[in-house]
């Protein structure tokens, strides 16, 4: 089971990292979960500076990205 | 980060080295003010020295990072180098200040500040 965390206060930006998040772990046919993390002092716990973040398992893979699905799919893995 | 900054193509992080010297406190108090003046956020050195994931890619994000380091050691700058990034880099020994004869004080702190922002482009 992958734990997925968007974070981002929910502008576009954060909708579409979200979107290409979900696209990518359907296609991969795995188990997840996702979860969007809008209270800024717990994305700052994250130490992220700049949104829309990806969260995988707890782990900071990207900042400030919109990221498409193939690109996610490698941190899915 | 005080609301949505989705998109904000000019994140300038600053970090100083903190180091135990009083060299590393001017360091450090420097890097406070230029975070208090808007010349860009900080963030801390230790959480990248420590490998944790959000500081470490919001690092490497950033579209520019200033380091502040007390002496040529350079702790700051090599550990931003050792993940990959290059840093506009401050000296404090390179700068005039000497390392266990120099008064961490508003007055040091207000020049040290100064000097960083005048020689900040480039």
């Amino acid at each position: 089971m992958k734990v997925i965390k968007i974070l981002g206060t929910g502008c576009m930006k954060c909708e579409k990292l979200e979107q290409s998040a979900r696209k990518a772990a359907e296609e991969m046919g795995i188990e997840f979960t996702i979860e969007k993390v809008k209270d800024l002092n717990k994305i700052m716990d994250y130490g992220v500076m700049m949104t829309p973040a990806l969260v995988v398992d707890d782990e900071v893979k990207s900042v400030g990205k919109i990221l498409d699905p193939d690109e996610i799919k490698k941190y899915l893995k | 980060m005080s609301s949505c900054n989705c998109g904000n193509s000019n994140l300038t992080i600053i970090y100083s080295c903190s180091g135990a010297a009083d060299l590393g406190s001017l360091s450090d108090l420097s890097a406070r003010k230029l975070r208090d003046d808007k010349v860009g956020s900080m963030s801390c050195l230790a959480a990248v020295g420590a490998g944790l994931s959000g500081f470490i890619e919001s690092a490497k994000a950033a579209d520019k990072c200033i380091t502040i380091d007390g002496c040529a050691v350079a702790c700051a700058k090599k550990k931003l180098e050792s993940i990959g990034i290059s840093s506009k880099s401050f000296v404090l020994t390179e700068m005039g200040y000497e390392k266990g004869n120099t008064a961490v004080n508003e007055k040091t702190v207000s020049e040290a500040v100064s000097k960083i922002k005048t020689n900040i482009c480039g």
